[in-house]
């Protein structure tokens, strides 16, 4: 897999001293000051469409969801048609404690939902990391689908194709209730939760951890060959990509308030990774802009039309593959290039 | 006896619909071994087939036979016309952008198919000497079960004398075993490519044709099977026509058996199995290549 233009790529060799190149690389995990307007964003949301937090849900949700994708595929170049495992364990993980009264408090179901999902990611990771190509797609698709016979299975336990409806959730540090005809509280909560993981996974991404996983995307057999342990290396990705795909589910669960089969399943894989890709992969906010795009487009094109929906979304993925594959940002900062190259020779 | 007739039964059904799979799979087979190119939008070639088969047949009033040839060459014909203006651009392009290319296809085939023909299930008429039960001796069973039996394993049969016998089947081992190797000794993979994606794609369609009462025929067709078509060309090994025929038999008869028995979830053994086969061999029980 190649990513041309990608801007954690490269020229990790040159560290070290005040060279231009080190301190180029010194400067790409700087804060920048656009780097606040997803949350200004995300505030003046919760104030300007009160109507619409539910949707604001939904859209953070994905975003989270998205993001622990982009840690596996966009920086470890680990290709999945899987992902929705970890979200759906996730997600079960909330939804069974709360159902049977065993845990409600959010904050700590969370971190059981991350513990389970990471559990189910770093076995599946032991096995499933040897292969690539076809080969791990198909059994990255398999544990999925495996995941899910054993939840529609399970029926007695999980409500089966139904689902467990309702779900008790406790207050936020034990003040701020739930409300399930309007989502404030969830929403807040949402925008919190997603804040900490990304912090968390910029700070990840940013490390010498982060690099070498860039590395291994780019040139596995360098990376060997430099003497990194490229399996450890992958499976602690991959598990904590799983752990915060949990997280993602949990925060599904106990926004809507409930769980069904549909977190387990092929189209939600496919569509977090509609979600990435369009925005651009690799790339950190990658996963904000595909979810804004995805969703907005969503909305808007299944009001005209649902069956247009599907055909927009199938030319627009057509268009991405053919011709923009570094999605939305990566067409922006081409943009941005050319406009600067021109600023400077006139 | 009541016992050994059931059995029979169930095995019947079993491989009929392990054979519908075995004619939709085995062209993504063959391609994917060519070229390698993850061509998720296989099952939308075999439903385009398939609504061509029984609109000619339904609407237009074409027999049976006449309805697959118009449902192999059309498909064909569109087949090579993706192939030539949009797959060839993705060949060497990552795996992931081939995922989402042709993602994209299945829904564009979603779409299109909803638009033009509608969303509901669209059934085949049989001709009537194929409607009947058929006596086999120790088991009366549908005519129809058995038609598709024998022609899958003729189909399977007639691509692997091709295969093992031809000049052309010669050159599509060459390929698959070695492609810059075939290349440099003057064997054109480009062309190559194009006929047997054609050839794949038409046959897919007469299996989404004949197939429509066992799989079911409406625009999802492509993405509720698509999981079954992966399986059974990588479970059987890429570019195996043999093994996509064995490993296709096997699911459908699984795949009849569980859902029998076991309606909830029992589909699980099977990604199960698949999971426990591709870990043991990755190349797939008879591929000879890494997928």
């Amino acid at each position: 897999m190649s990513v041309a233009a990608s801007p954690a790529g490269g020229a990790s060799a040159a560290a070290g001293g005040g060279s231009p190149a080190a301190q180029a690389l010194m400067r790409r995990h700087r804060l920048r000051w656009w780097e606040a307007l997803p949350w200004i964003a995300g505030m003046v949301f919760y104030f300007a469409f009160p109507a619409y937090l539910g949707f604001g849900c939904d859209l953070l949700v994905t975003i989270l969801f998205a993001l622990s994708l982009d840690l596996a595929l966009g920086y470890a170049g680990i290709i999945t048609l899987g992902h929705a495992a970890f979200f759906g364990a996730g997600a079960y993980t909330v939804g069974m404690l709360a159902t049977y009264n065993i845990w409600t408090e959010p904050i700590t179901s969370l971190l059981l939902a991350a513990l389970v999902a990471g559990l189910i990611g770093f076995l599946s990771g032991l096995v499933l990391l040897r292969a690539k190509g076809l080969t791990l797609l198909m059994l990255t698709l398999c544990t999925m689908a495996l995941l899910e016979q054993a939840a529609n299975m399970a029926h007695a336990y999980t409500g089966g194709f139904d689902g467990l409806p309702s779900l008790p959730i406790a207050p936020v540090f034990g003040v701020f209730e739930f409300n399930p005809l309007y989502a404030d509280t969830q929403y807040l909560f949402a925008l919190g939760v997603l804040f900490v993981c990304f912090v968390f996974v910029r700070t990840l991404v940013y490390s010498p951890f982060g690099q070498s996983l860039t590395g291994i995307r780019e040139n596995v057999l360098r990376m060997h060959a430099i003497g990194s342990p490229v399996r450890r290396r992958l499976m602690i990705c991959y598990t904590i990509s799983a752990a915060i795909a949990g997280i993602a589910g949990g925060l599904w669960a106990q926004t809507n308030a409930y769980v069904n089969l549909s977190a387990l399943g092929l189209d939600r894989a496919a569509t977090v990774l509609i979600v990435l890709i369009l925005g651009g992969y690799g790339r950190l906010y990658g996963a904000f802009i595909g979810a804004v795009a995805y969703l907005a487009l969503e909305h808007f094109l299944a009001q005209i039309y649902p069956t247009a929906w599907q055909l927009g979304l199938g030319l627009l993925l057509v268009v991405i593959s053919l011709f923009a594959r570094n999605g939305i940002l990566g067409l922006g900062e081409m943009l941005w290039r050319r406009y600067r190259v021109r600023r400077v020779k006139p | 006896m009541n016992f050994a007739a059931d059995f029979a039964s169930i095995i019947l059904g079993g491989l009929a619909a392990g054979t519908v799979l075995f004619i939709v799979s085995v062209g993504l087979s063959i391609t994917m071994g060519l070229m390698g190119f993850i061509n998720l939008a296989h099952g939308a070639f075999a439903m385009f087939g398939g609504y061509l088969i029984v609109l000619a047949m339904n609407r237009a009033h074409y027999g049976f036979p006449a309805a697959l040839a118009l449902g192999f060459f059309g498909t064909a014909a569109l087949s090579v016309l993706l192939e030539r203006f949009l797959y060839r651009r993705l060949y060497r392009a990552g795996e992931l952008d081939q995922v989402l290319f042709t993602i994209g296809l299945i829904f564009i085939f979603i779409a299109g198919t909803t638009i033009v023909v509608g969303p509901e299930h669209q059934t085949l008429q049989l001709p009537a000497a194929l409607s009947g039960q058929l006596n086999l001796g120790f088991i009366r069973y549908r005519t129809y079960s058995v038609f598709l039996i024998v022609i899958g394993f003729l189909i399977a049969l007639g691509i692997w004398v091709t295969f093992e016998r031809t000049r052309i089947g010669g050159q599509i081992r060459a390929t698959v075993d070695n492609r810059r190797m075939a290349e440099s000794l003057g064997i054109d993979v480009d062309r190559l490519f194009t006929i047997t994606f054609a050839f794949g794609s038409g046959i897919a369609a007469i299996g989404g044709g004949l197939g429509a009462e066992f799989l079911g025929l409406d625009p999802q067709y492509p993405l509720e099977y698509l999981v079954y078509f992966l399986i059974a060309v990588s479970v059987g090994g890429l570019g195996s026509v043999i093994g996509v025929y064995y490993a296709a038999l096997i699911l459908g008869v699984l795949n009849f058996v569980l859902t029998l028995y076991l309606p909830k979830g029992g589909t699980l053994f099977i990604y199960a199995l698949t999971i426990l086969i591709l870990l043991a061999r990755p190349q797939g029980l008879f591929g000879r290549k890494e997928l």
